[in-house]
């Protein structure tokens, strides 16, 4: 129905697209740990050797784990499995809250220890009205 | 090829199609920003700034449809030697662009309230910024070459490598951490968006769809005014 050069080019674009796939999944796939923007605190706990470099943990922030005094916050990040103290001096964003999730920037101090020098609030994906979320609640 | 292909039916459309999309446009858009900034609802937890959301959702789906829609017209083009599907790809391409810096810098300014910063290195937000980048690569294209079949062939070959960009951009919020949330609306499951606040979303997307098709119609119809005047080679 095609000529040949219309059938030869269709299936030199689809020889180009197999080889980017490709080529962009092995990448992104040897380059994961760059990838994302955060560890969870069990994958810090996996951690092989603790360094100076700088990496930020997130999770949820436990329930009842802030105290605050005039020096710092203290806090601890759970993904439900292990859990992170994290001590932080500075302004946390006004949806920092506990029992809903967080990053936090820093240095490791050890595996149950992070200095963070900076708090990020992780908005989830849900998204309604006050009266909505009360009813919610009320169940 | 076909017959309502040709370029003098589609000139009479052209050139007389925008002031209707420009009043529809106008309408959907005050129903919209009605909507979403006066009578939609605050959320639970962000607030006001949800309804930064109304501008930065639709913006961002608008610049992955036009540049999904591009690469499509540009590989068919391509196979086939259809130089209009060239001619729309490039008219369609501003308001991509201009969708995607929109995205961008709303999310930004939603960013700083909500998560505490402007900026983050995560994988969502790079892949919309190299998003811009082949955008900003496939438009200097069509200004750099001058020579037809040329940049016919360079702006297909742009968009076939910008476009593993877009699965990676809709699904790197399920593949790794990142500090941008996943998806609230899913075609096959429940969406984790209230309905009240779902509206005036769906209303803004109309209108930004609007929006860009009458300016793909206004640019469309100055490349067929550039081949009437020139005399060049025939669609």
């Amino acid at each position: 129905m095609y000529g040949r050069k219309v059938k030869l080019r269709f299936f030199y674009i689809l020889l180009i697209l197999t080889t980017l796939v490709l080529t962009i999944f092995l990448i992104l796939k040897s380059l994961e740990q760059n990838v994302i923007y955060f560890q969870s605190p069990s994958e810090i706990k996996n951690i092989s050797e603790i360094d100076n470099k700088k990496l930020r943990v997130g999770g949820m922030v436990k329930k009842d784990s802030i105290l605050i005094n005039s020096e710092e916050i203290n806090f601890i990040i759970t993904d439900l499995k292990n859990e992170i103290n994290v001590i932080y001096s500075g302004v946390v964003p006004n949806l920092f809250e506990e029992g809903k999730g967080v990053v936090a920037e820093g240095y490791l101090k050890d595996r149950n220890f992070f200095m963070a020098i900076k708090i990020l609030a992780k908005h989830d994906e849900n998204y309604m009205p006050p009266e909505v979320k009360a009813a919610l609640e009320e169940k | 090829m076909f017959k309502y292909l040709e370029p003098n039916k589609i000139f009479s459309i052209t050139s007389k199609a925008p002031k209707y999309v420009f009043i529809v446009f106008i309408v959907v858009l005050t129903i919209g920003l009605l909507e979403s900034l006066v009578l939609s609802p605050e959320d639970y937890k962000q607030s006001h700034s949800v309804r930064i959301m109304y501008v930065h959702v639709p913006a961002a789906w608008i610049t992955l449809g036009i540049f999904s829609t591009i690469t499509l017209l540009s590989i068919i083009g391509y196979i086939f030697k259809f130089k209009n599907f060239f001619l729309i790809s490039k008219s369609l391409a501003p308001s991509g662009f201009i969708f995607n810096i929109i995205a961008l810098v709303t999310g930004s300014i939603w960013g700083k309230p909500t998560w505490g910063t402007w900026w983050a290195w995560d994988a969502r937000i790079t892949s919309m910024l190299i998003l811009l980048m082949f955008y900003g690569l496939y438009l200097l294209a069509w200004r750099i070459y001058q020579d037809r079949e040329q940049v016919f062939k360079i702006t297909s070959m742009i968009t076939i490598l910008g476009i593993i960009n877009v699965p990676i951009i809709k699904y790197s919020v399920d593949w790794w951490n990142t500090l941008h949330q996943p998806a609230s609306i899913n075609i096959l499951s429940k969406s984790s968006i209230h309905s009240s606040m779902l509206f005036p979303l769906l209303i803004m997307t109309a209108a930004f769809a609007l929006f860009s098709l009458l300016i793909f119609l206004m640019k469309y119809n100055t490349e067929l005014i550039k081949i009437k005047n020139k005399g060049l080679d025939r669609l």
